[in-house]
C-alpha cells in the first residue's frame, strides 16, 4: 500500500489519483444509486478499496504530518530498549502483519451480517465513514501516543495523561467490555452449534487436536511452528469431513445434538478448565491455529469475492432502517453505529494498539502504514462479511436472523412472515438451503456466524465444489469462526481474571498473588461467572439473546473507543496541537452522542423491544395480575426475566456513567493543557537519532 | 527500502511473529553485538520464553477480538 502513497507533483501521480479517484465515484454510485436491480458485489469492493486509497494517501498522511508530527528522526523503543524480545525493530512489512492479525477477529465478521436487516447501503457506508474518520485515526494515534511511550498501555496513559481516577474508570470500561465481549462472543457459537452434531463434532475436536499440537511442540519438537500447524490443519480438515459421517449416523449423532442451555454450560465450563491450564496446552497451540485459519480464511474469501463476482440480493435500503427490524431493535440512529463496531470503529484495537505493536516499530514513519493501514484492511474484512450477508436471497437472511419468538418454529410459518414482509420466500427455499448445507434446520440461527457461512459457502462453492461441497465450506466457516472466539473466551478470561485480582486486590492484598492456584481458581470462577451469567441468559432469551447482547457489546465497545479518542484529544491539546484537534474531537463527539443515546434509549425507551425497563415492566405487570408471558413458562422464569431486565439496564447505566466521567476528565485535562503555554503532554524518551537507524 | 526481503521470508517471518515468536536470529545477533559475555538462549528456550511471555497477562497484552 505504502509504495502507493507516491510524494511529489509529478503530473503521473495526479493524473494517477485523478483516475483511483474517479473510478471510486464511479463505483460508488453505481452502489448507492442502484434501485430495483441487483447490483454487483464487485463495485462494492472497487468503491471501498479506492477510497481506502484515497484516505490513505491524503487523509493519514495529514493526520501523520501535520497533526501528529511524526518524526522521522526520533529513535523508537524498538531501537531504545532492544532486547531482541520484547523490544524488536522490526520490519513494516511483517509488523502489519502481526498487528493485522491481532485485532482482526469475530468483531468485523459479526457486525455488518447484523446490520444487513437495514439493507446494504447504511450498513456500508458506516463502515466506510466510519473507518476513514475514526477507527483507523483513533488506532493511528493511540499507536504513535504509545510509541512514544515506551509501548505504554492505554490504560497507563490514560492514568499518566488525565490522572489516576480517569485510570481508575477507564479500566473498569475495560473490564466491563470484556465481560460483555466474551458473553456474545460465545453465544454467536452457541447459536451456531445448537441443534448441529456435524458442527459441534468438528468445533469439541479443535481441544484434543489443539492438546496434542501444544505437547509437539512443546516436548516432541520443541518450537517447530510450522510443523506442528501443518499436523494441526491436516486433523482439523480430517474431523470437519468426518464429521459428516457423525451427522449422518443417528447413533453417534445424539451425542453432538445439543440444546442451547447445554452448549452454554460446556462452554462455560471450558472457559473455566482452560482458563487455569497451563498455556501450552490449549490456549497457544489453538492460538496458532485460529490465527493462521483466520487470515487464511480471510485472504480466501477475498479471492473469492473476486473471482465469483456475486449479485447483491438484498435492497440497498430495507423498511427496517424505521426500527422495526426482527434481527435487533432500535432505529438506524444510534443503533446501527453500535451494531457495527469492528470494521468502523473498534475501541478494543486502543488496547492492542498499546500493546506488543508499538515495542516493534522501525520509524515513526511507519506508523501510518501499521496503524492506519491494518484497520483499513480489516474494515474491508467488515465489508467482505456485508457482502456475505446480502448474496443470499434477503428472505432466507430473515429466515436465519430472526428470532424465533418473530417468526415462528417451522419453515411453513418462516416463510408467511418474511413473505408478508415482502421478502419474498418459500417453505421449499428454507429447506434447501438447510439441507445443501448439510443442516436440519437455520430458522433462527441468529449471532451472525451462520449467516456468514450460508453466503461464504454460496461464495466459496462458486469458486469449486458446487453445491456438493457446500455443507463442507458452510461447516469449514462455523468452524473458523468457531475457533478463533473460543481461543477469545480463553484468552480473554485469563485478562478479566487478572483485572478481577487486581482490583480485589486493592482492597485485599493477598489476593494479588497470581501465582497462588487458590487465588486464580477463585479468580476464573468470578470471571467466568460474570460472562457466563450473560451467555446463559442470551440462550434462554427467546428474542435471540443477540437481540439484547449485541447492542450492549456494541455501546461498551463504542464507549471505549470514545475514552481512547478522549485520550488522543487531551494530549494533542497537551502537545499544543489543538489547531488539529478537530480530528479526534469530530469521531469523539459521534461515538459519545451515540453510545449516550443508545445506552440511555436502552434503559429508558418506552419501547418495550428496546427499553430494558420498560420490559421489565410489562413483564411486572403480567406477573402481577398472576398471567405467565413466553417465553417464561413458570412464574418463578417471570420473575428471572424481570431480573435479567434490571442488570442490564444497570450494566447500561453503568456505561453511561462511565462515558460521562471520561467527558468530565476530559474536558479538565483539556482546559489545563490549553491554558499551559508549555507542552505538558508526558513523553518517554528523547527526540535524538542514533546513527545506524534506520530510516526508511 | 534497505531490508529487501524475499516473498518467503516476509511470510515465515509475518506467521511466526502473528503467534508471538519474534526473529530468533535477529535475538541472538541482538545479543552478540550487545551483550558478549552474557549466555544466549537455544532455540528452544527462545520459544519457550516467547509462548510463556505473549500468554502472561497483567503486562497491559490484549489480543484478538474485533
Amino acid at each position: 500500500m505504502s509504495s502507493l502513497a507516491i510524494k511529489g507533483n509529478g503530473l503521473q501521480s495526479k493524473l494517477l489519483w485523478a483516475a483511483v479517484i474517479a473510478l471510486g465515484a464511479v463505483s460508488f454510485g453505481i452502489v448507492a444509486l442502484s434501485r430495483g436491480e441487483n447490483v454487483n458485489a464487485a463495485w462494492l469492493v472497487i468503491a471501498a478499496v479506492c477510497i481506502y486509497f484515497i484516505a490513505y494517501r491524503f487523509y493519514a498522511l495529514f493526520i501523520a504530518e501535520k497533526v501528529l508530527v511524526v518524526d522521522p528522526t526520533r529513535q523508537t523503543p524498538a531501537y531504545q530498549h532492544n532486547d531482541g524480545l520484547d523490544y524488536v525493530p522490526t520490519n513494516r512489512y511483517v509488523l502489519f502483519g502481526h498487528h493485522f492479525a491481532a485485532i482482526a477477529g469475530a468483531g468485523p465478521l459479526v457486525g455488518p451480517v447484523l446490520a444487513a436487516q437495514m439493507g446494504y447501503l447504511p450498513g456500508t457506508l458506516w463502515i466506510l465513514a466510519g473507518v476513514v474518520f475514526a477507527g483507523a485515526v483513533q488506532d493511528l494515534t493511540v499507536l504513535f501516543l504509545s510509541t512514544r511511550r515506551d509501548g505504554r498501555s492505554l490504560g497507563d496513559m490514560v492514568r499518566s495523561e488525565m490522572g489516576p481516577v480517569a485510570g481508575g474508570i477507564a479500566l473498569i470500561g475495560v473490564l466491563l467490555i470484556m465481560v460483555i465481549l466474551l458473553a456474545v462472543l460465545a453465544l454467536v457459537v452457541v447459536k451456531a452449534l445448537v441443534g448441529s452434531p456435524w458442527g459441534t463434532f468438528t468445533v469439541f475436536c479443535t481441544i484434543p487436536i489443539a492438546m496434542l499440537m501444544g505437547v509437539y511442540a512443546r516436548f516432541i519438537r520443541i518450537g517447530r511452528i510450522a510443523e506442528m500447524s501443518v499436523i494441526g490443519v491436516v486433523l482439523l480438515l480430517a474431523s470437519l469431513i468426518y464429521g459428516r459421517t457423525v451427522a449422518e449416523n443417528p447413533a453417534i449423532a445424539t451425542w453432538f445434538d445439543l440444546r442451547g442451555e447445554t452448549l452454554a454450560l460446556i462452554i462455560i465450563g471450558y472457559g473455566f478448565v482452560a482458563s487455569v491450564l497451563p498455556v501450552w496446552l490449549l490456549l497457544a497451540p489453538r492460538d496458532y491455529l485460529s490465527t493462521f485459519l483466520k487470515v487464511g480464511t480471510m485472504a480466501l474469501l477475498a479471492v473469492g469475492i473476486i473471482l465469483v463476482q456475486p449479485e447483491l440480493k438484498m435492497p440497498a435500503v430495507t423498511k427496517f432502517i424505521d426500527g422495526t427490524g426482527p434481527v435487533w431493535s432500535g432505529s438506524l440512529f444510534p443503533f446501527l453505529f453500535i451494531t457495527i463496531a469492528c470494521g468502523s470503529v473498534s475501541g478494543f484495537h486502543a488496547l492492542i494498539a498499546s500493546g506488543t505493536t508499538p515495542k516493534m516499530v522501525e520509524n515513526e514513519s511507519q506508523l501510518r502504514f501499521i496503524g492506519y493501514g491494518a484497520m483499513l484492511t480489516e474494515s474491508f474484512v467488515a465489508i467482505m462479511a456485508m457482502i456475505g450477508a446480502t448474496v443470499l436471497e434477503p428472505g432466507i437472511y430473515f429466515a436465519i436472523n430472526s428470532p424465533s419468538g418473530v417468526i415462528g418454529t417451522t419453515a411453513a410459518q418462516a416463510a408467511q412472515v418474511i413473505s408478508g414482509w415482502g421478502f419474498t420466500v418459500t417453505p421449499d427455499m428454507i429447506n434447501q438451503i438447510a439441507q445443501d448445507v448439510g443442516e436440519k434446520t437455520l430458522l433462527s440461527r441468529t449471532g451472525g456466524a451462520p449467516t456468514l457461512a450460508v453466503g461464504m459457502a454460496h461464495i466459496l462453492s462458486g469458486m469449486f465444489g458446487g453445491r456438493v461441497l457446500m455443507g463442507l465450506w458452510y461447516h469449514f466457516a462455523i468452524l473458523f469462526e468457531a475457533l478463533f472466539i473460543l481461543t477469545t473466551v480463553d484468552a480473554g478470561t485469563r485478562v478479566a481474571r487478572f483485572m478481577i485480582q487486581d482490583m480485589i486486590g486493592s482492597v485485599m492484598p493477598s489476593f494479588r498473588k497470581t501465582e497462588s492456584w487458590g487465588n486464580n481458581l477463585v479468580g476464573s470462577g468470578l470471571a467466568v461467572g460474570a460472562w457466563g451469567y450473560f451467555l446463559y441468559q442470551g440462550v434462554i432469551d427467546p428474542m435471540g439473546g443477540i437481540n439484547t447482547l449485541w447492542p450492549l457489546f456494541g455501546i461498551s465497545n463504542q464507549m471505549l473507543a470514545g475514552i481512547a479518542l478522549i485520550l488522543c484529544t487531551v494530549v494533542l491539546f497537551k502537545m499544543k496541537r489543538e489547531r488539529y484537534a478537530w480530528v479526534t474531537i469530530v469521531p469523539t463527539l459521534w461515538l459519545l452522542v451515540c453510545t449516550l443515546t443508545a445506552g440511555l434509549q436502552k434503559i429508558f425507551s418506552a419501547e418495550p423491544a428496546i427499553g430494558f425497563v420498560a420490559h421489565a415492566r410489562v413483564f411486572g405487570d403480567a406477573a402481577a395480575a398472576g398471567k405467565i408471558l413466553a417465553p417464561a413458562k413458570t412464574m418463578a422464569e417471570m420473575h428471572r426475566v424481570i431480573v435479567n431486565d434490571y442488570v442490564d439496564a444497570t450494566l447500561s447505566a453503568l456505561f453511561v456513567t462511565v462515558v460521562l466521567a471520561m467527558i468530565v476528565y476530559g474536558v479538565i485535562a483539556i482546559r489545563r493543557g490549553f491554558g499551559d503555554p508549555k507542552i505538558t503532554a508526558i513523553e518517554i524518551g528523547l527526540p535524538v537519532t542514533i546513527p545506524g537507524a534506520n530510516l526508511a | 527500502m534497505p531490508d529487501l526481503m524475499t516473498l518467503k521470508e516476509w511470510s515465515v517471518r509475518t506467521a511466526r511473529l502473528m503467534v508471538g515468536i519474534p526473529d530468533y536470529q535477529t535475538y541472538v545477533e541482538h545479543r552478540r553485538q550487545k551483550h558478549p559475555d552474557e549466555p544466549i538462549m537455544t532455540y528452544e528456550e527462545f520459544f519457550v520464553e516467547r509462548q510463556n511471555a505473549r500468554y502472561a497477562v497483567g503486562k497491559g497484552r490484549f489480543r484478538g477480538c474485533c
